[in-house]
């Protein structure tokens, strides 16, 4: 390739209106031995850009197991926890209001049977009264 | 679509997807986690990716836009990662040194362009991507595609031309 038409060439490239195939031309001319020396600057850019398309991805491409997903099992997991000790908790819950409320009502009852009792026995201790009076006056009159 | 259907689509441009993540992210890590995760997405969307006549141009347009999304959320806070693994490899041992310096240069060169116009470098030069095809992933008119190709192409020259009559940065 003579040295005018990669002057040319450059030019182009510079103003960025060559084609991928003048671009070639280029990259294979300053990656090789016989670089005019006015045009060194050139092989540094070129060698660079050759040396990138050599990078690689190096890590495996894996779609299944990402992070991602294991936090998607986790928030099901967190879920059907959640539930379940809602739930749980709710029967607990029911379980200790019904005891509550047979505990007081057997208080409840308890007080009125004991109301009830005294004062049975205090009419108890009238009629006795009454019985002993009634007694006395049999007497007398006899 | 099976496991190995999906791989067989996205294998052959695996590479370019993570050296355009590499080109715009800089850090290998985040470029290869950002590489994991697009694949991540496309697999997810694998019964679309049937329907596209090109995977390759819808999937390098999403790592750029994944790309793009990651730099903001960094700037907004306050990160920048600069770390480049670069590696010297097959050159004739006399001007070893010279040409370590100067690549890298063009690497800090390269790194130094705005997000746009990295894009389109790494996407042509690197790449070799047509012109068409780079209108398709940046979405932008091919003028304006050459003029941020050619204003990129001359940034790095004249770096390179600074460095070597003055010998600054």
């Amino acid at each position: 390739m003579e040295l005018t038409n990669i002057e040319i060439l450059i030019k182009k490239y510079e103003d960025a209106q060559t084609s991928l195939q003048e671009e070639q031309v280029l990259k294979e001319y300053f990656t090789g031995k016989n670089v005019a020396p006015h045009l060194q600057e050139y092989t540094h850019i070129f060698i660079y850009l050759k040396q990138q398309k050599e990078v690689v991805y190096t890590r495996n491409i894996n779609v299944t197991s990402s992070k991602k997903k294991n936090y998607r099992w986790l928030y099901v997991a967190a879920t059907v926890v959640v539930l379940l000790s809602v739930f749980v908790g709710k029967n607990k819950y029911d379980d200790h209001q019904q005891r509550q409320e047979a505990n007081r009502i057997f208080t409840e009852v308890t007080k009125s049977l004991k109301l009830l009792s005294t004062n049975l026995k205090k009419g108890e201790n009238a009629i006795a009264t009454l019985s002993t009076y009634e007694s006395s006056v049999a007497k007398i009159l006899k | 679509m099976k496991q190995a259907d999906f791989l067989k689509v996205v294998l052959p441009f695996k590479d370019k997807v993570f050296r355009l993540a590499k080109r715009l992210l800089i850090s290998k890590e985040e470029a290869e986690d950002a590489t994991q995760e697009l694949f991540f997405k496309l697999w997810k969307n694998k019964e679309k990716i049937v329907n596209y006549k090109n995977v390759e141009a819808f999937a390098i347009t999403m790592t750029k836009n994944y790309c793009y999304d990651r730099l903001k959320s960094k700037q907004a806070n306050n990160l920048t990662l600069t770390h480049s693994n670069y590696k010297e490899k097959e050159t004739s041992l006399d001007k070893k040194i010279e040409y370590l310096d100067s690549v890298n240069l063009v690497h800090q060169l390269i790194e130094s362009l705005p997000e746009q116009q990295k894009t389109i470098i790494q996407l042509r030069d690197v790449e070799l991507y047509s012109f068409d095809e780079i209108c398709e992933v940046v979405n932008m008119k091919p003028t304006a595609v050459r003029v941020a190709l050619s204003r990129a192409r001359k940034t790095i020259k004249v770096g390179l031309t600074k460095k070597h009559d003055y010998g600054v940065n």
